[in-house]
């Protein structure tokens, strides 16, 4: 049964983390991957972490003079203008380098190498049956995906859920880019609705296979139901506007501490999702 | 000692471009010869990122060692130093006021960029 699952959206804070915990606490074994680097905050759910910590790097240029002849390969090559050369001096900027390596490929001299620029960390803690692994980019770092790319890695073998960031970006489409399935979450207000649009559209161009959870769905207006309805896009869950649920998660309750019923409709949710999309036909 | 400035248009009455990372193209004066030549830079105008970097490049390139423009960020400034290229700002209304105003001694250098980068 292994499935991997991303829980995303287009809109931040419908709450994504909230039901990727949920959903993880009511499986009885599963990989939650936080790969919401930018704030990441599945620790505050499921305390449980490990003093176990691992630095996240990416390889930058280093040009070493004594070889350069200024003749400017690297800088033509490189789409991301991370470089300028003049005899004698070449400037390297690591904070627009993408890691991708051609500078050194062309170098006809041989002077380009590699050496390592830290961008974030891994840090792995577990809860109950969760075993999570969460990505934090590190303050002032703007390019989270090769992050993103290094919590993915701990994807297990069985059931893993994946927080992904918000947005319809590069960091979410890194985020879902290995899922059999995603979950959208959402909510019944036109900025919503707007963004579950965007992401749609992204993920049917990903041609993955997706569904949507409407949070708070008797706060808002019907756009969101409307355009399901319209879409044929299923609708999971629809989990009411509650005092008492934000009240738990405010001192960092989850969901199913509020609403313990929810356990029994999330395990469905994940059997039927396992049944469907899961990985291996095995 | 050749200059460049930041231009709209392609000729010496073009309004100065305010941006220089970003600036449509340059007029490159050749004091020594009373003439310019323009300096094409469309393909950083539409660069996803550091427009500013390459620009520089382009300018420290074309040879020359003085730079007008409306404003010069981190980068650009970085990599102009590095090249050797003195940078001045000016709010004139076009190159050829620019070009005076330079020659006159009415501009100022600047020593660090006079803007932020702007979002890295």
């Amino acid at each position: 049964m292994a499935l991997t699952l991303a829980v995303a959206s287009g809109k931040g804070g419908t709450g994504k983390t909230t039901l990727a915990v949920a959903l993880a606490l009511a499986a009885k074994e599963v990989t939650l991957l936080d790969c919401d680097v930018e704030e990441p905050n599945v620790h505050l759910f499921l305390p449980g972490e490990n003093q176990r910590s691992q630095l996240v790097n990416v390889p930058i240029p280093q040009v070493d003079m004594s070889l350069c002849d200024a003749c400017r390969a690297c800088v033509d090559f490189c789409e991301f203008n991370a470089l300028a050369v003049f005899p004698g001096k070449t400037l390297v900027f690591p904070e627009l380098c993408h890691s991708c390596g051609g500078c050194k490929l062309v170098c006809p001299k041989q002077a380009i190498t590699e050496t390592n620029r830290r961008i974030g960390d891994l840090s792995f803690g577990q809860f109950g049956k969760v075993n999570w692994v969460q990505g934090r980019l590190d303050v002032g770092q703007t390019m989270s995906p090769p992050l993103i790319r290094a919590v993915l890695a701990h994807k297990g073998n069985g059931l893993t859920i994946i927080d992904a960031p918000p947005g319809t970006s590069c960091p979410m489409i890194a985020a879902v880019g290995l899922s059999d399935y995603v979950l959208l979450v959402t909510e019944p207000t036109p900025f919503g609705l707007n963004d579950l649009k965007l992401a749609v559209e992204t993920l049917r161009q990903m041609q993955k296979p997706f569904g949507v959870i409407i949070n708070r769905f008797d706060s808002g207006d019907e756009g969101v139901e409307g355009y399901c309805l319209v879409e044929e896009i299923e609708i999971w869950m629809r989990i009411p506007q509650s005092r008492k649920i934000a009240e738990i998660y405010s001192v960092g309750g989850t969901l199913l501490d509020a609403v313990p019923e929810y356990k029994e409709q999330f395990s469905r949710i994940l059997k039927d999702l396992v049944q469907e999309f899961s990985g291996d036909e095995a | 000692m050749k200059i460049a400035v930041s231009s709209t248009g392609k000729d010496m009455e073009s309004p100065i471009d305010p941006r220089f990372g970003r600036a449509r193209q340059f007029i490159l004066f050749d004091p020594d010869r009373g003439a310019f030549e323009v300096i094409d830079n469309s393909v950083n105008l539409n660069a996803a990122q550091g427009a500013g970097i390459q620009t520089a490049q382009r300018i420290a390139d074309s040879g020359a060692s003085v730079l007008i423009s409306g404003n010069c960020g981190p980068k650009a400034f970085q990599v102009l130093s590095a090249a050797g290229v003195k940078v001045y700002t000016c709010e004139a209304k076009n190159v050829m006021e620019a070009l005076a105003l330079y020659n006159a001694g009415k501009l100022t250098e600047i020593s660090s960029a006079n803007v932020e980068g702007h979002w890295l």
